[in-house]
């Protein structure tokens, strides 16, 4: 937004502040919107690993047919809580902790609104994790029912830590909830004079339909967890057909929760993305208006699909029909924001800098996975597609190069606001193009596998598949070890990198550009004036 | 100007929270709605469990026949012995039908059992009408026991001219653990 200009620099009117406080209090009982920030990126960064070590685990099982390295119940356990970690754990966590981060300094507010209660969001979840992560070490074992945790299997046929898993979804969704509060009220109320709605920077706008997104159906989420704990151990009968209640309900009320909440996990990355081409292609992102229109259009289509997921139950034709030609209208926002995203590089002068190939790969991927989603969209043939490896390439390919490359885009983009330093430029490309490839090789053969008829969620499979299964599994070791090249790029970028200006980016535009790097402590305390 | 900014704080977060509380409630208030969803359109073969006065002998219409199968399943690890009398019957729409089916409790231990009715297709299932079910009551029966259970039903004279045969199945679900709470009014007046 080259419209945007400050005042006074507003860096210098921070100086005598006072900085942070030492020690790990720091931490504990920090009220800072940057240094939550931080710690939600390095929870999520954590996350990130355990996850990827289970997903590992199960690709190590699939390189071969047959069983050789773990028991089909600990499989179950690990596709589980790799789903559940990298859902709750990673993915939303990193884009709460980049909207701490950005969103004060983009909006040009000194903090967030409700700086204790993000103190509170942010710790809840280390409890959440570490309670649902010590279910493997109980009586039965973790949770071994699927992310989508469907009853009867996870209410009648469940270990008995289901009890603390459902307590563990209560304290995350807790804490996303009280996250989206801050986000709405800092982005509602502590606007910079002159920051209208209409000049919000897309990051702003995308959260801010997040946030609602979240609040509308964190807590659909919270009551289907407590039906099952009251039939788990109250003897009601809300999925249970022998007391009158009805499995399909569940997965009603699920997904209720459940397509929304995958637009949850990409309306952040669609704004970051927003954000990155326009830099590297040094021209004014094409279309802002129709951006955000089409981001609240998503918003709003995302609660009327849901049995998408469920063509395969019984439902009647007209459900079908309904759910199909819905589903299929989503495509359409999402096509203008694809449109958009290219119009803004057609002529641009463009660099490609490690944040702007990430959001390249992005545009390309996303784009491929939604396809599929298309595909399989369409009610007749889902029925031959439902519960395959094709769902399987599908949702990994709108979530990790989705998702996933976006957050690491938004990394590399803003870090050296963060810290003052650039990054390794050489490591970072290098970060990149293993990841792309492994992520490529691991996830596009799924899609021929799955179309061949292999069901997902299973240790074993027929010879036919051993081939492609070999070759995944190749692709996600290389794609699990890349990261770790992205954590030595971070830690030396923190330690030693070369020193940035406050601009970072030849093509910046925007209010956090405008702060000195790294950022003060305390952003705005005079708020800028935007005109 | 601060207080004016606190005031707008605390009211954005005051509707937050009333639309987070509201969600929650609506979560729950979806188990009825879908319910009454079905109820009304008759999908998910859900018929209901309320006994229905018996037809006026007048109404039967005599013109066609319909073909009703009878089917039993036991759910998963329920061991008892369950079938129709008589799997499948002709009917007028309107005609009161008389069966029963067999339940012989093979285990040697007192077990209660509920049966789960539904029918396909689904769009006949508003227009099946039981006078009389076995699946309107818990059935407890002692080792080695075994009963008739009555079904009384007609099949309503304004079922659509398509549908030429109509299933009626019994899901046979062993509920003796819980048995003091699950029960066939919908089980939630537990709560
Ligand atoms: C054009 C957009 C999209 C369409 C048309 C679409 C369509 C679908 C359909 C029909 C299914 C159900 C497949 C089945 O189970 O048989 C599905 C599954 C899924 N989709 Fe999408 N999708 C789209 C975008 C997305 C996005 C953006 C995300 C997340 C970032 C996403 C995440 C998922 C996930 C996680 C599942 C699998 C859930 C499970 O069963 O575990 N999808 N999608
Ligand atoms: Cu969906």
């Amino acid at each position: 937004m080259s419209t945007l200009e400050q005042t006074a620099a507003a860096g210098e009117l921070t100086e005598h502040h006072h900085g942070p406080a030492s020690g790990i209090g720091r931490w504990l009982f920090t009220t800072n919107h940057k240094d939550i920030g931080t710690l939600y990126l390095w929870f999520s960064f954590i996350m990130f690993l355990t996850g990827g070590c289970m997903a590992l685990m199960i690709r190590a099982e699939l390189f071969q047919p047959g069983l050789q390295l773990i028991e089909p119940a600990f499989f179950n356990q690990m596709t589980t809580m790799h789903g559940l970690i990298m859902v709750f754990g990673a993915v939303m966590p990193a884009f709460v902790g980049l909207a701490n981060w950005m969103v004060p300094m983009m909006v040009g507010a000194p903090d967030m609104a409700l700086p204790r209660m993000n103190n509170w969001s942010f710790w809840i979840l280390p409890f959440a994790f570490a309670m649902m992560i010590s279910t493997l070490f109980m009586d039965g074992g973790a949770p071994n029912f699927g992310w989508t945790f469907y009853a009867p299997l996870s209410t009648t046929y469940a270990p008995p830590s289901v009890t603390f898993f459902i307590f563990a979804v209560h304290m995350m969704g807790i804490s996303s909830i009280m996250g989206a509060i801050n986000i709405i009220a800092t982005i509602l109320n502590l606007r910079a004079p002159g920051m209208t709605m209409m000049k919000l920077p897309l990051f702003v706008w995308t959260w801010l339909i997040t946030a609602f997104l979240l609040i509308a159906v964190m807590p659909v989420l919270a009551g289907v967890v407590t039906m099952m704990l009251m039939d788990i151990h109250f003897g009601t009968s809300f999925f249970n057909a022998a007391g009158g209640g009805d499995p399909v309900l569940f997965q009603h009320v699920f997904w209720f929760f459940g397509h929304p909440e995958v637009y949850i996990m990409i309306l952040p990355a669609f704004g970051i993305v927003s954000e990155i081409i326009p830099t590297f292609a040094r021209k004014k992102l094409f279309g802002y208006a129709s951006m955000v229109y089409a981001t609240a259009s998503i918003a709003f289509l995302s609660f009327i699909v849901w049995a998408h997921h469920m063509f395969t139950v019984g439902m009647p034709l007209v459900g079908e029909v309904f759910f199909m030609f819905s589903t299929m209208l989503i495509a359409v926002p999402t096509g203008v924001k694809v449109f958009n995203w290219i119009a803004t590089m057609f002529r641009g002068s463009m660099t490609f800098e490690t944040p702007m190939l990430f959001s390249l790969a992005f545009v390309v991927l996303f784009t491929i996975g939604g396809f599929s989603g298309l595909m399989l969209a369409i009610a007749p043939v889902d029925f031959q597609y439902h519960d395959t490896y094709f769902v399987v390439a599908h949702f990994h390919y709108v979530l990790v190069p989705g998702a996933i490359f976006a957050i690491m885009a938004a990394t590399y983009y803003w870090i050296p606001k963060w810290t003052g330093r650039y990054y390794n430029e050489t490591m970072g490309k290098v970060h990149f193009w293993l990841s792309f490839i492994g992520v490529n090789i691991t996830f596009f053969p799924m899609h021929f596998i799955g179309l061949a008829g292999m069901p997902r969620r299973i240790p074993d499979y027929a010879l036919q598949f051993a081939d492609f299964n070999a070759v995944a599994s190749v692709g996600a070791f290389i794609f699990g070890f890349s990261q770790l090249i992205f954590l030595y790029n971070v830690i030396s970028c923190i330690r030693s990198g070369k020193k940035a200006s406050s601009e970072v980016w030849e093509g910046s535009h925007g209010l956090e550009w405008t702060l000195p790097s790294p950022a003060p402590y305390h952003s705005f305390t005079e708020p800028p004036v935007v005109k | 100007m601060d207080a004016e900014l606190k005031a707008r704080t605390r009211r954005t977060i005051a509707y937050s929270v009333m639309s987070c509380v509201a969600m929650f409630g609506f979560g729950f208030a979806l188990v009825p709605l879908y319910d009454v969803f079905c109820d009304i359109t008759g999908l998910n073969g859900k018929v209901e469990l309320r006994a229905v006065e018996a037809p006026a002998p007048e109404a039967v219409d005599l013109s066609r026949e319909v073909k009703l199968q009878l089917t039993a399943v036991n759910n998963e690890s329920m061991p008892w012995e369950f079938r129709p009398m008589k799997s499948q019957t002709r009917l007028h729409p309107g005609q009161l039908l008389q069966t029963a089916y067999f339940a012989h409790n093979t285990t040697e231990r007192y077990m209660i059992a509920q049966a789960i009715p539904s029918v396909s297709p689904s769009e006949a299932a508003p227009y099946v009408h039981k006078v009389n079910c076995f699946c309107f009551d818990r059935q407890p029966l002692f080792a080695a026991e075994q009963k008739e259970m009555p079904l009384l039903l007609s099949i309503d004279p304004k079922l659509p001219a398509h549908i030429h045969t109509i299933t009626l199945s019994y899901t046979l679900f062993d509920i003796t653990p819980a048995a003091d709470n699950r029960v066939a009014d919908g089980g939630r007046n537990g709560l």
